[in-house]
């Protein structure tokens, strides 16, 4: 009260409270002298006078009191003495109190977690300037023949890119990048690390300075210039300290001395891509043809230009495109003209945030009904509060408390309710987004972003006062109305109530139950989801045995790609004689690992005629060493895997895939011996194997083509770059890990070992949107589940409570108490029933928002839609059940006699 | 408190009390309180504790203005008078009132 008052005079600034107080009192004291003067003039004793003149002036506190009263803001007061007043009550019951907080609290709590996270991912915009005007640069080519079944999108070629960059019309700044693994040697033992290699325009098209020395520069990209390098700023910090002094100094990139010219700033990413080093791209132009499109590519568009005059501008340049650069021999470079090569630009946000979006979106909305049947939980305890208090209201309304006064006092009340359950509430997010960090799901882009800030303060506090206002207002509606003096009369003893009181709870308990069935629906089919990915055969068997480590060979370490292969083959075989392990083999590229897949032509395939001009179909490929299908587990589904013998004897051999064998041949056991390739390096299919899910178990399994990892192709013929498969129990194991590393440094001490993580990890990357979304949503469904069966314990036992001595009456009047039970139970399954009702209905209309989320089930997947409404349905039930046990119970004489 | 003195009219202390300050002014509360209740005969009885914080609020809407003075029997005192707004204000007020009363008269002249 005190600090309202003193807030109250401050808004009268005139009246100092010393002043006013000096003032009354000089006041106060001349009237007082001035009324005992007129009393002894009448003929008063001077001390009668005195005390006369006393009483009718009245004393100082009093007259104060009086004038604060009067400036006080007679709202803001009122505000205060119900917010007091709601204090003391909740006070006074402290359950109904925790309750009802830590209800809201977990809802509150869930909603901000949630949002925060889609605040950071989705809605903030990107760490870079002005990144609006910022777009990926993509195409898509629905008449590709074989590109576009797998990977969706068409990137750049070089050639594009320099076509781009040369005659845009569009683009204040853009580039291309890609990414590639690259050995530092030098200091201490070889180490991996992640680059990041760029043309010049993509620092310039992010607007990102270096934090120290100079950028990339034009003259860096020339094929004859000095080799240069950038550093990220924690790999300046972890292996220089942050020196100043290293830039100038030069670092041992594969091998090759590159000068350090700068270093970016802390957090700065390619889009979404961390790494150690930035590389300038070396082209020479003369050399480019019209196809190789692995380039990922940036732009900044200038300020004013729509993405639609960009995409006009692009298609300009296709055409441009297609009649400057040499096609590979024997094509016609207008056949290009066949892909309907189209621009896709996308605003860059959506490459950052990938598809995490909508199951984003899909949390946040399941979280928001979690927050509304916490509501309609707390709603309830108010109302029977309210009933429980309807006396006191009603002596409050007799007593002069006006309609509005009494609705304020219901408000304040739980609005009183809504910010303390906020307060928690934040407390739980902070707590929740803490672990959500710490945890690090692998399927959350920009991660590093998300805090607690003034937005989700901002959030937590509005959702706190809405949900507030919203708890009061069916109470205030419902009892505030002026039909007190029907609940004076009653004396709060109406034993038998009319079915109108109990419609406003009726409803809440009813919409409850509604929402968490489609809350339960939604995880059911996330649930189905996640089993239909489980059976999918991925191409690999028990993930979980399988370790996997890089090792690059570079060309400084060793030239000559025969002893690449060489080395490659000894350090298997040191492998697969350590104990335990029962297979070893290498691959370019693992299933899932997010290394961007590799595409070639195919220039001949055996009984298919080839339209002249026309350029080649794209195929995916990797290549593969002999005892790699059988470390990954892969099954052959016809003929046989690749030997040393075909390696070292170069012999003409491959092996594809089953959905290629079945595309070119239609089964997979005349596809052996087929021969496919290019003019003149024709391969005989030896081997048919199983399809691999690649991209995911969620996507189609790409039609592949396995080359062997040793004379390819003429212009690389070791593959320098691979990943080692091992399987063994002993993946993972300290021990097991120093043994690998100590096999492979026997080979060759210079090589350095990458991206060690057993298989699984990879799987369940790849798995990660859908188990995120699945954790999320069973969350929410189980606390929706949770709040409404303790919804409908708190609407039946309270009945129960009311009617006691009806069922009492009851009782004495012979009716057995399994009839009072099923009456209860009865009540509670026909509430159940209404909301599964509409539940169900809702669920249709929603799931249908999932279905981008879904695999191998449809959003009216009957298995969920029976068995949700069930589980549900029968745990209303048990909690219908004990309540209704209760008031069979009930002894009669007791109840009788206690009224 | 004589069971026959009226009470006061709710909002009808402001004009009284303005209305006074208007003719008497400048005057001290102890003059104001006894003005009223010899014009109302007696009928009005003003307790202190209500024209206290009357006069306080009308002073911080700016109707009335007071200074420290002497009192007839050399009493220090507050002196109100009254100032330009407050003049507009109780014209209006004065209107209102009138018009207010004549309504009352003629809803009971009608019903005789």
């Amino acid at each position: 009260m005190a600090q309202f008052r003193s807030l109250a005079s401050r808004f009268f600034a005139l009246f100092r409270r010393r002043e006013l107080e000096q003032r009354i009192d000089e006041e106060l004291q001349f009237l007082l002298n001035m009324q005992t003067e007129e009393n002894i003039r009448r003929g008063m004793d001077p001390p009668d006078a005195k005390a006369e003149a006393c009483s009718k002036i009245g004393n100082r506190t009093q007259v104060t009191e009086a004038v604060y009263r009067m400036n006080t803001l007679s709202f803001l007061e009122e505000s205060a003495r119900n917010a007091r007043l709601s204090l003391r009550m909740l006070r006074r019951s402290p359950g109904f109190a925790a309750a009802a907080i830590f209800t809201l609290a977990i809802g509150i709590g869930a909603n901000t977690a949630v949002f925060n996270i889609v605040y950071a991912v989705l809605l903030k915009p990107l760490p870079y300037p002005e990144a609006g005007r910022l777009i990926s640069v993509q195409h898509t080519a629905p008449g590709a023949p074989g590109m576009m079944s797998a990977s969706g999108d068409l990137r750049l070629s070089a050639s594009l890119f320099f076509t781009y960059a040369d005659h845009n019309r569009s683009f204040e700044a853009i580039g291309a990048w890609s990414v590639a693994a690259a050995t530092v040697t030098g200091q201490g033992e070889p180490e991996e690390v992640r680059t990041i290699i760029v043309t010049k325009g993509v620092l310039e098209a992010l607007g990102v300075k270096p934090a120290a020395g100079r950028p990339l520069a034009e003259a860096d990209q020339s094929p004859g210039a000095a080799r240069v390098a950038m550093l990220s700023y924690w790999y300046w910090q972890r292996r220089f300290g942050g020196d100043r002094a290293v830039i100038g100094k030069s670092l041992i990139v594969d091998a090759q001395p590159a000068q350090i010219v700068g270093v970016m700033p802390a957090g700065f990413r390619v889009v979404d891509t961390e790494a150690e080093l930035i590389l300038p791209f070396r082209f020479n132009r003369a050399e480019l043809e019209l196809p190789g499109f692995y380039l990922r590519s940036v732009a900044r568009l200038k300020p004013g230009v729509t993405p639609e005059a960009a995409s006009a501008d692009i298609v300009r340049m296709v055409d441009l495109w297609m009649n400057s650069w040499p096609p590979p021999s024997g094509v016609n470079p207008r056949s290009w003209d066949q892909w309907r090569i189209t621009p896709a630009l996308r605003p860059l946000r959506q490459d950052v945030v990938g598809r995490i979006e909508q199951g984003l979106w899909v949390v946040m909305g399941t979280m928001g009904i979690v927050l509304l049947i916490a509501c309609a939980n707390v709603t309830n305890l108010l109302l029977v509060r309210a009933e429980a208090r309807q006396r006191e209201l009603a002596v409050r309304a007799a007593l002069g408390a006006g309609w509005g006064q009494i609705v304020r006092q219901l408000l304040v009340e739980s609005l009183t309710l809504g910010l303390s359950g906020g307060l928690l509430g934040s407390a739980i997010a902070a707590a929740l987004l803490k672990a959500v960090v710490a945890i690090g799901p692998a399927s959350l882009p920009r991660l590093n972003e998300i805090s607690m800030d003034w937005q989700t303060a901002g959030f937590a506090l509005g959702l706190s006062l809405v949900a507030g206002l919203l708890l009061g207002l069916i109470p205030a509606w419902q009892y505030a109305r002026p039909k007190l003096g029907q609940a004076l009369r009653a004396g709060g003893r109406s034993a038998t109530d009319s079915r109108q009181k109990h419609r406003a709870q009726n409803i809440l308990v009813v919409a409850q139950v509604a929402l968490a069935l489609v809350l339960l629906v939604c995880s059911g089919l996330m649930i189905r989801t996640f089993q239909a990915l489980n059976r999918v055969q991925p191409g690999f068997t028990k993930p979980e045995q399988i370790q996997t480590l890089r090792i690059a060979i570079p060309t400084a370490l060793i030239a000559e790609s025969e002893r690449v292969m060489l080395t490659q083959q000894q350090i298997q075989e040191k492998l697969a004689a350590l104990p335990g392990v029962s297979a070893v083999g290498f691959a370019s590229t693992l299933p899932a690992d997010g290394l961007p897949p590799n595409w070639d032509a195919i220039y001949i395939v055996e009984g298919q005629p080839r339209l002249p001009g026309q350029p080649p179909p794209m195929r995916r490929f990797k290549a593969i060493s002999p005892g790699f299908l059988e470390a990954m587990g892969t099954r052959l589904i016809a003929g046989r895997s690749y030997e040393w013998v075909d390696l070292m004897d170069r012999r003409p051999v491959i092996l594809i895939s089953e959905n290629l064998a079945r595309e070119y041949w239609g089964d997979p056991r005349t596809a052996l011996g087929k021969r496919i390739g290019y003019a003149r390096n024709f391969r005989e299919v030896i081997g048919v194997v199983q399809d691999v899910y690649d991209n995911g178990v969620h996507d189609v399994a790409p039609a592949t083509v396995y080359w062997p990892t040793f004379d390819a192709n003429k212009f690389m013929p070791a593959t320098r770059n691979v990943t080692f498969a091992l399987r063994s129990a002993r993946t993972g194991s300290q021990g097991f890990l120093r043994q690998v590393e100590q096999a492979v440094w026997s080979v060759n001490a210079n090589l350095s070992l990458a991206a060690i993580q057993s298989m699984a990890e990879l799987h369940a990357r790849s798995m990660a949107r859908t188990s995120f979304t699945l954790v999320m949503l069973a969350i929410a469904g189980g606390m929706a589940l949770l709040l409404g069966v303790v919804g409908i314990y708190g609407v039946i036992a309270y009945t129960v409570a009311q009617r006691r001595r009806e069922v009492g009456i009851r009782l004495a009047l012979g009716a057995a108490p399994s009839t009072v039970r099923r009456m209860f139970l009865r009540r509670g399954l026909i509430l159940c029933a209404t909301g599964c009702v509409l539940g169900l209905g809702g669920a249709v209309a929603l799931s249908r928002l999932m279905k981008s989320l879904l695999f191998g089930v449809t959003p009216l997947d009957p298995m969920t839609y029976v068995v949700m409404p069930v589980v549900l349905l029968v745990a209303a039930l048990a909690a219908c059940y004990f309540p209704a046990q209760r008031a069979s119970a009930v002894d009669p004489v007791e109840t009788l006699r206690a009224e | 408190v004589g069971k026959d003195k009226a009470d006061l009219l709710q909002g009808t202390l402001d004009l009284l009390v303005l209305k006074t300050v208007e003719t008497m002014g400048p005057i001290h509360g102890w003059g104001i309180a006894k003005r009223i209740e010899q014009i109302s005969q007696d009928l009005l009885e003003m307790k202190y504790g209500t024209l206290y914080p009357a006069l306080m609020r009308l002073e911080q809407n700016g109707w009335i203005s007071s200074t420290w003075g002497a009192s007839e029997n050399n009493r220090r005192a507050r002196f109100y008078s009254i100032t330009k707004l407050g003049r507009k204000q109780l014209a209006r007020e004065a209107e209102k009132w009138e018009q207010m009363a004549a309504f009352i008269g003629r809803v009971l002249g009608s019903t005789r």
